[in-house]
């Protein structure tokens, strides 16, 4: 049986397009720091740490963990280096949570980030490769075929995407971490920004940032250590399936349904809709939103544009599931924190920790994240209540 | 001595790596094959789908895939978008489509250029045909197609997308 | 707290060691490694398994997501429940272990893989060092890994005599091991006949770099009974990373090594194989003093990374060597120690016992 195990602290940095001040190491001890303070917790309070963050190519570090030791006042303890691509963020999240729930560890602190400004993302995202057999178009021209294709299947209308990009943006203006900071987004704004990969348009798609996210996560016997509530970690799952193969399904992958269907049965989850409180969901461009809606069963099949368009995820408008509440990572996007900054957004909110984009009385919430070709899925569910 | 000067707030420091790069033995036949002009597929000895380009394993049963099939050139439209803003590296001028195009006798799809054509007009079952470089020009490469045009045969039904077989398509329900 | 699960290896393979792989991806050089462990234990793909683990560097094979390309290679049609670490696959191992031990898992599927001989591996392991000040000196690994022999010797702890012994010793022992890469019967004059390269290092001390990959299958002590294989246990695994800053380390020393094998267990019991993985000769020499092995103490009798030093899938062979030795009855117990980083700043060590 896995050792209970809560999130005590919880530690962000603002998302900006250049931190100018701090170097790499500066920005996940700023995260870090941040979260121990939250916790109440010194570095000596810390059994092992573990990191995670996109592809070395990025900042053009190899290897960083090795850099960073001092950081994160790893001399002399484990510390571990995750990396699933895309979902790396939400996979770091859960093999700290591992440490705990397996036993071996009483509470560790978990740090993601990106320094996109000291990167060359682009570059690194489609260095041309001899031999290479595929035409490498970006994330933009991977994905924005597969939403021709959901709007297809869906019959949905065009203005889907825009109203998921002013949403999400309003949420983004009640959180002063959030690097776009956009309070006065029009639907028409977005929907005369320019066209990048037909049918995503430049507004909806996310930015690029540095940023660091970093979590303290305890076992039960340590939780009341820590002063304020913890979010209890209810349930963790991950899934991949490969990038291609004959008869994939592209547009709801069977991975994300596999893997929120296991993260739902360990939570007690029947109808997601219903019974969790909010999310925090990856959407790095709007129309995910919908997409991921049907993908993680908060909507049937061809009907989560519905739930988009009348406003059931959008916190100012008193929707009953709202979604990305932070602004997600279409305000902020330091890839390799994106995914631990959803499922940290989603401890913030049923810790009652999450100010101004606080869903009232929030009790069980869903972080996801995902990466690559859609096609690795970390997810977990933290609670207010001790199960 | 010396007047104020700003602090140094950051520095440049490139990155120089040389690495020789070999194809791997299944791309390795697939690049020689299209350096003479000739698409071939890898079929799966467990499924019996038909992988182009190869990737030496079927992903979905994670076994070797040996036996090769000679592919035609023409293709279904199976998605595209229309790309507003240049590839890193590649000189094409933007706005341009690139589509997933699935071969005929195949079962997946590859992402690739598609040109002659009006942008608007791009959709979903289109049929279309690779337009090679000059015979001369071939090299160990995939963009030997230059891009793919449409042609003038009947829009394949969605659910038939992926399954043609080589003999490709006459329109037939 | 509920007592942890006890951890069982139960099929272990290697590639050869070889300079260069040629024209292989990485799903070609993964896939006859899985195909063996998998046929070792009756398996059929990585649907009978309950997770996987893989261990790979990116920037070895110059192209990012390399370890992408190695999910084609498991069958991962239904999903499956995978991760990855960007460092050797003993750390794919330990991840696994958390995750058996937290009862998400009863068994697990680790590889690790790499063809560092597409670039230049100690000019690219430059770029591990702290990117301000150190990367832009461009110090590669050799020549770190010299000034701390230089160190040891200086300390009068080893000399060039005593590293040369180390590869002599190493290259008889990998006549016994048949992916070794370097191998045969040399004596330590020969060795020392040699120029030095990167002194007092000579290409000898420094552990043959090759491509290729190693697996391994994990679950259970119930689920190795229920299979019905010959297992070992790993009875401990521990792991600890020092300080970066090389100026503020006794580079002749590795405690981190002491610290993981005391975490390990590694006291409690008798230590009749050490396999260590040391990519240079004097690091042998460190990491048993710092272990304090006993004389009775084999090391490395696979012929450690000096027959031939997997990169990202040293470390899981050291573990596998010593399995290899438990199930044939050679030994009852034995550690096996892998390492990461700049002059051995990140080490792990594990205690393998007859079941």
């Amino acid at each position: 049986m896995a050792t209970l195990a809560a999130v005590v602290g919880i530690g962000q940095t603002h998302y900006k397009t250049r931190r100018g001040d701090v170097s790499i190491a500066g920005l996940v001890r700023e995260a870090a720091v941040n979260a121990l303070a939250d916790a109440e917790l010194g570095w000596d309070d810390i059994d092992a740490v573990i990191i995670g963050k996109a592809p070395d190519m990025f900042e053009g570090v190899v290897m960083p963990e090795i850099y960073l030791t001092d950081a994160l006042g790893c001399n002399g303890k484990p510390m571990l280096r995750v990396h699933t691509a895309g979902s790396v963020g939400g996979s770091t999240a859960l093999v700290a949570a591992s440490h705990v729930q397996s036993g071996m560890f009483k509470r560790v602190l978990t740090v993601t980030f990106e320094k996109q400004s000291e990167s060359n993302a682009m570059w690194a995202l489609s260095t041309p490769q001899p031999f290479s057999v595929h035409l490498n178009a970006g994330a933009g021209g991977y994905f924005a075929p597969i939403i021709r294709e959901y709007m297809r299947r869906s019959g949905a209308p065009d203005d889907v995407g825009i109203k998921v990009a002013v949403k999400d943006r309003l949420h983004g203006a009640r959180n002063p971490l959030a690097h776009l900071q956009l309070p006065n987004i029009t639907m028409q704004e977005v929907e005369e920004s320019m066209m990048l990969w037909d049918p995503i348009r430049f507004l909806e798609a996310c930015p690029s940032s540095d940023g660091a996210c970093a979590m303290v996560i305890a076992a039960d016997e340590l939780v009341g250590q820590s002063p304020k509530p913890p979010a209890w970690i209810r349930g963790v799952a991950m899934r991949s399936e490969p990038t291609m193969y004959a008869g994939r399904e592209e547009v709801s992958p069977q991975a994300g349904r596999d893997c929120a269907a296991d993260v739902y049965s360990q939570a007690g989850i029947t109808d997601p809709r219903r019974q969790l409180d909010c999310a925090e969901v990856y959407v790095p461009f709007s129309w995910y939103e919908p997409m991921w809606l049907e993908n993680l069963g908060f909507a049937p099949e061809g009907e989560g544009w519905k739930l988009t368009m009348e406003g059931a995820t959008s916190l100012h408008d008193g929707g009953d599931i709202p979604w990305n509440c932070s602004g997600g990572v279409l305000c902020s996007n330091p890839i390799g924190a994106s995914g631990m900054i959803r499922f940290a957004e989603a401890a913030r909110q049923v810790r009652g920790d999450a100010d101004g984009h606080q869903v009232d009385g929030a009790k069980l919430a869903l972080g996801h994240a995902y990466g690559g070709g859609a096609q690795f899925f970390a997810m977990w569910i933290v609670g207010a209540d001790k199960p | 001595m010396s007047e104020e000067k700003e602090a140094v707030t950051g520095m440049e420091a490139p990155i120089y790596l040389q690495y020789n790069f070999t194809a791997g033995s299944a791309p390795a036949r697939f690049l020689k094959r299209i350096r003479e002009g000739v698409l071939t597929g890898q079929r799966c000895p467990r499924c019996a789908n038909v992988y182009i380009p190869p990737r030496g394993s079927c992903p979905a049963c994670g076994v070797a895939t040996e036996e090769e099939v000679e592919l035609p050139d023409k293709a279904t439209v199976q998605s595209f978008t229309v790309v507003a803003i240049p590839i890193p590296n590649n000189p094409i001028k933007p706005p341009f489509v690139i589509a997933n195009l699935v071969l005929d006798g195949a079962n997946i799809s590859f992402i690739h250029l598609m040109s002659e054509c009006e942008n608007a007009d791009v959709h979903i079952g289109q049929r279309v045909q690779a337009v090679w470089k000059p015979e001369s020009e071939w090299t160990y490469a995939m963009d030997n197609i230059r891009y793919f045009r449409p042609i003038a045969e009947p829009d394949v039904p969605v659910d038939m997308i992926g399954k043609l077989p080589i003999t490709g398509w006459e329109g037939q329900g | 707290m509920t007592a942890m699960k006890e951890i069982a290896v139960v099929a272990f393979s290697q590639s050869d060691c070889l300079p260069k792989a040629g024209a292989a991806n990485e799903v070609e050089l993964i896939m006859p490694q899985l195909r063996s462990v998998f046929e070792q234990v009756g398996l059929n793909n990585a649907q009978d398994v309950d997770f996987v683990c893989s261990g790979s560097c990116d920037y070895l094979q110059g192209a990012a997501f390399a370890f992408v390309a190695g999910v084609d290679a498991l069958g991962a049609v239904p999903p499956i429940k995978e991760s990855h670490v960007e460092m050797d696959a003993a750390w794919a191992l330990y991840e696994s272990i958390l995750k058996i031990r937290m009862g998400q898992a009863d068994s697990a599927l680790i590889y690790g893989f790499a063809k560092a001989s597409s670039g230049e591996l100690p000019i690219v392991l430059s770029q591990q060092l702290d990117p301000y000040y150190l990367a832009p000196l461009w110090v590669d690994s050799v020549s770190l890994a010299a000034m701390q022999a230089r160190l040891l010797i200086e300390k009068g702890l080893a000399s060039e005599r005593s590293m040369a012994e180390v590869v002599a010793r190493a290259r008889k022992h990998a006549l016994d091991n048949a992916h070794a890469q370097a191998r045969g019967e040399v004596s330590v004059e020969s060795l020392l006949a040699a120029e030095t390269v990167v002194s007092p290092l000579r290409e000898s001390d420094c552990a043959p770099v090759a491509d290729g990959a190693s697996a391994m299958i994990i679950c259970t002590v119930e689920k190795a009974r229920e299979w019905g294989v010959p297992y070992a246990r790993i009875s401990g695994i521990d792991h600890r990373i020092e300080t970066h800053n090389l100026g503020m380390r006794d580079l002749t020393d590795s405690p981190s090594t002491r610290l993981a094998a005391e975490g390990a267990g590694m006291q409690h019991g008798p230590v009749e194989v050490a396999e260590l993985y040391a990519p240079f000769s004097h690091q042998e020499i460190i990491l048993s003093r710092a272990l304090g092995l006993e004389p009775d103490t084999v090391i490395s009798p696979s012929g450690g990374a000096m027959a031939g030093n997997l990169m990202m899938a040293s470390g899981l062979s050291r573990v596998g060597e010593v399995f290899r030795r438990i199930i044939s009855a050679d030994i009852t117990r034995g550690i096996a120690h892998a390492t990461s980083g700049p002059c051995l700043q990140h080490n792990l060590v594990a205690v393998l016992e007859k079941g």
